[in-house]
């Protein structure tokens, strides 16, 4: 058995000696993670340094908090979430005891990504172990520090059967693959999203997929501009452009096309500062074939504000375009990087069409001071998520689910959400054994009727 | 309109005129598309609409289904109505009286930050949904899932089971007048018109069968990022301890492991119990078996038949595992199996291999509970499992020490009748789940929705760069102070 199927089979062994059972052992766990975490801070801090150019305050902000929090809320929940849940009887069963018992899966597998690679691979986690799973963690290798870092100081606070970690790149990940789970996690690329399913459905195993797509962001002729740009700004350059749930291209009427140039200027000014490259708070793309690959989108568009590059420090500056054609390259494919196309549309109604007749984003956001515009846009519209008057923040709601739709994915985590994605449901029917005479009717030759209310 | 039965597949000589042939689902599914894109499915007077025109279906053509199901299966009327109509009139009139509930924006508990915001799950259709229903239960596992997908406001693409065929022509000749075929059509045919099916991008699957096509389905679904739920089988294992009192439980498992002749697939596949209990058992089960279909099970109206001649074949192979201690005869022409009872059976016995999925009732032999439970978990999770005991807590602990879709102590498939349970497997039994509000929730994707006010831009400004160490103090302190979740934003 290769090296990988031995820690799978020790963390499927230690699942089945029942260790994971007690309450107790998950929130033991739970709490050396968190001990883990503030102890670690400087280290998580200095590998996404290292691995994204982040800075001690938005490692913290928009990383470890996220997760911290996650916890918090997971540990003070656990108890009512895991108690068997009453529910409604019918009249032939009113004796009896009927409700909804979870249970744990078994060993779960959670592939993380690179772009937020503490959270995406932890916050999992925290859903994942509280449901009372194995769970095996494979990070990105692209995300080296932050893999390195994972795979040392998780084995020193957690059980090192129960919860180890894989590093390794696409062959171990395929390596990975071939084990059978009880349930994976993947977060990433569609088309990384369809070879996961695949390798899934060979041991009819369920699967939460979160994936991307490009976001739209409308933005309406009756908004407050200056604090829209504002956010739009904050959201999309963060990280350098590289989060699933950024807004990815603004459509918006030509009429108010410059402005929305010049407030978005005035905010990247106000965060970064005149040279983006000398802000300590401003990111780096992850490796050279993401930078090429974004600096290449640029090219043949209209630049209004950045569009330079420095591949030896993979800075890209913050970029708008404008006038962007719909079926440029830019278009074409989710951006993740420091660029901001403008589309222009002359309504509303054009908007959710230009939508619509894409792919299903994972996030979609709307500004607008009327309300009309933002239900008609809801409602007319699908994607995983909705933001309106702002961007990125629902998912930092714990009570909603946090997951795409169509080609941006399948399935949801987050708070509850995670417990229930990676617990079984089973529903539950006791009866005292009481002698047959209430259930005479039911059995043959009678021809009484067993209705069901 | 409905589609007409299919012929065989286009050979590849087909010269290029037959393009349309080549692919006979194109137009079916670019209508429905389209309908949806339309909008025509989200008002709710419109779901109700169908969901009304399916309950007039069932009550105007009772009598057509019973035939159906008498033809195919041999169903007594009695099972047609109970396992068949019923529950689905139940269904029908569930979501009807809830509809507009379940469709309603649910709020979300909000934290500190988002206090003056608007946290809702908004509930939409998912598009395009195909259902594939099996054989066993042709009326309710295909009418059933529609329902959910429905009234959750999907368009939806229904292939029945070829295998139940006067079924499948109701469904595909008489069901379409009722339901909104801009909206809806039944495709019959067989595995290569679902494979063909397949190929086609839809935006939900909905999958009940066995586990060796759920992963075709699942493999299928992945070359679209199809979303599925898939309701399986397995063996269901049925613990009986001594402690119990023989008639009652043997009256509880013959009814059940009956049922619709054994085709069902939360049937006790088999018997776990001590060589005693065993002793005591099998008299029960004769008297069981003979108070419900008499001397001579044959000739009795309660008792179904095999759906087809190749389960007949493999179910008669099955009777010569161990050895007959109940039933065992069977009758080609009528693809009659009696009610059998096995026993001395081994586990490498073909009989513990495989679902059973018919009226033969293996029992193995086991020297405690511990044993019967490590027996259990041996194996793959099933769709359901029962355990019999007068010991309540006996019941519990093979609850809580294995894992399976559903559970029921002390009887057989009662659980399915109620709607507040949800219905699904786990494991090689399936993922997902329905029944009731489930089948909505499984229907419909949950749409995370935050509304912000605009305003309140002083104190969402301590997110933007530029940071400094003091911000961050600035925040920690605040966050402390208020000892709660802050994801400040």
């Amino acid at each position: 058995m290769s090296k990988i199927g031995e820690v799978v089979q020790r963390a499927r062994a230690a699942f089945n000696l029942g260790k994971t059972r007690p309450l107790q052992f998950r929130i033991q766990q739970l709490e050396a993670l968190r001990r883990m975490i503030k102890e670690h801070e400087k280290d998580i801090a200095g590998a996404l340094t290292a691995d994204l150019h982040r800075n001690e305050w938005n490692a913290y902000y928009e990383e470890v908090v996220y997760v911290l929090e996650e916890i918090e809320h997971v540990i003070k929940k656990l108890p009512e979430w895991a108690a068997d849940e009453p529910v409604e009887k019918t009249p032939q069963t009113q004796q009896d005891e009927c409700y909804i018992h979870s249970e744990p899966l078994g060993v779960v597998l959670i592939i993380g990504t690179w772009n937020y690679p503490f959270t995406v691979t932890v916050q999992p986690m925290v859903g994942a172990i509280a449901a009372g799973n194995a769970v095996v963690v494979k990070p990105s290798e692209l995300s080296e520090n932050m893999a390195n870092l994972l795979a040392t100081v998780i084995p020193q606070y957690l059980d090192r059967d129960l919860y180890p970690v894989i590093n390794g790149g696409i062959s171990e990940t395929t390596e990975v693959l071939k084990e059978r789970f009880d349930h994976i996690l993947y977060t990433g690329n569609t088309a990384v999203g369809k070879i996961i399913m695949m390798a899934a459905a060979k041991h009819l195993t369920p699967i939460t997929l979160e994936l991307g797509g490009k976001n739209p962001c409308y933005v309406d002729k009756d908004c407050d501009l200056d604090v829209a740009c504002r956010r739009i700004a904050w959201g999309k350059f963060m990280n350098s452009g590289q989060t699933c749930v950024a807004p990815d291209y603004i459509l918006c009427d030509p009429s108010i096309q410059n402005q929305i140039v010049e407030k978005l200027k005035k905010s990247l000014k106000e965060f970064y500062g005149e040279d983006a490259k000398k802000s300590r708070d401003y990111g780096r793309i992850i490796n050279s074939r993401h930078f090429q690959r974004v600096m290449g989108l640029m090219e043949g568009q209209k630049v209004a504000y950045g569009g330079t590059g420095d591949a030896a420090t993979r800075y890209i500056a913050p970029t708008i375009l404008t006038d962007v054609d719909p079926q440029s390259q830019v278009m074409q494919e989710e951006i993740f990087g420091p660029v901001m196309p403008i589309v222009c549309v002359r309504s509303l109604e054009e908007a959710i069409q230009f939508i619509n007749q894409r792919e299903k984003p994972l996030a979609l956001y709307v500004f607008s001071l009327n309300d009309k515009v933002i239900k008609k846009m809801i409602s007319e519209t699908s994607s995983g998520g909705v933001t309106a008057n702002d961007v990125v923040v629902h998912n930092s709601v714990h009570s909603l689910p946090y997951g795409g739709v169509g080609n941006s994915g399948m399935g949801s985590y987050h708070g509850k959400k995670s417990f229930e994605t990676f617990s079984h449901r089973r529903s539950c029917l006791v009866r005292p054994l009481l002698n047959d005479e209430s259930l005479k009717a039911r059995y043959p030759p009678s021809l009484a009727k067993m209705t069901r209310h | 309109m409905g589609k007409a039965p299919l012929g065989p597949s286009v050979q590849s000589d087909q010269p290029a005129g037959d393009a349309v042939r080549m692919d006979p689902f194109a137009d079916t599914l670019r209508r429905l598309r389209e309908a949806f894109s339309a909008g025509r499915t989200r008002p709710a007077e419109f779901r109700a609409a169908q969901l009304r025109g399916l309950g007039r279906f069932l009550q105007e053509h009772k009598q057509l289904l019973q035939e159906a199901l008498a033809q195919d299966l041999h169903k007594s009327a009695f099972e047609s109505e109970v396992s068949e109509i019923s529950i689905t009139q139940s269904e029908i009139n569930l979501a009807l009286r809830n509809l507009r509930a379940w469709m309603k924006d649910e709020k979300v508990p909000k934290n500190l930050a988002t206090q003056l915001d608007s946290a809702f799950i908004r509930k939409e259709p998912f598009g395009l949904v195909l259902v594939i229903a099996p054989w066993n239960y042709p009326v309710n596992l295909t009418l059933v899932p529609l329902v959910g997908a429905l009234a959750a406001g999907n368009c939806v693409v229904l292939k029945p089971s070829e295998f139940s065929r006067s079924t499948e022509k109701v469904l595909a000749e008489v069901l379409p007048r009722y339901v909104d075929q801009s909206c809806f059509a039944v495709v019959p045919g067989g595995p290569q018109e679902t494979g063909q099916l397949l190929e086609h991008k839809f935006d939900y699957i909905f999958f009940t069968g066995s586990p060796r096509v759920g992963r075709i389905v699942m493999s299928a679904a992945a070359k679209h990022l199809t979303p599925v739920t898939l309701e399986l089988g397995g063996k269901n294992p049925c613990y009986v301890d001594d402690d119990c009192d023989p008639q009652t439980v043997a009256n509880r498992l013959a009814w059940f492991r009956y049922f619709n002749t054994g085709q069902t697939c939360v049937a006790p596949d088999y018997v776990l119990c001590s060589p005693d209990t065993q002793e005591r058992l099998l008299p029960a089960l004769q008297s069981a078996i003979t108070r419900f279909y008499g001397e001579d099970p044959r000739s009795s109206p309660n008792l179904g038949r095999i759906i087809s001649d190749k389960h007949f074949q493999r179910l008669r192979g099955l009777l010569g595992c161990g050895r007959v201690a109940i039933g065992g005869q069977s009758d080609e022409s009528e693809r009659y199996i009696a009610p059998t009872v096995l026993v001395d059976v081994e586990e490498t016995e073909p009989v513990m291999q495989e679902e059973i999925f018919g009226p033969i009732l293996p029992i193995v032999n086991v020297r405690s509970l511990d044993e019967a439970i490590d027996f259990i978990n041996r194996r793959e999770k099933p769709l359901a499992l029962y355990a019999f005991s007068n010991n309540k807590q006996v019941v519990k602990r093979v609850l809580a020490q294995t894992s399976s879709g559903s559970f029921c102590g002390n009887d057989g498939f009662m659980h399915l009748t109620l709607d507040s349970l949800p219905f699904g497997g786990v494991g090689a039994s399936g993922m997902g789940s329905y029944h009731g509000k489930f089948s909505f929730d499984t229907f419909s994707h949950h749409r995370a929705c935050l509304l912000r006010c605009p305003g309140m831009e002083k104190i969402y400004s301590i997110r933007y760069p530029p940071y400094s160490p003091r911000k961050l103090r600035v925040l920690l302190m605040a966050m402390e102070a208020r000892g709660c979740s802050c994801t400040l934003l």
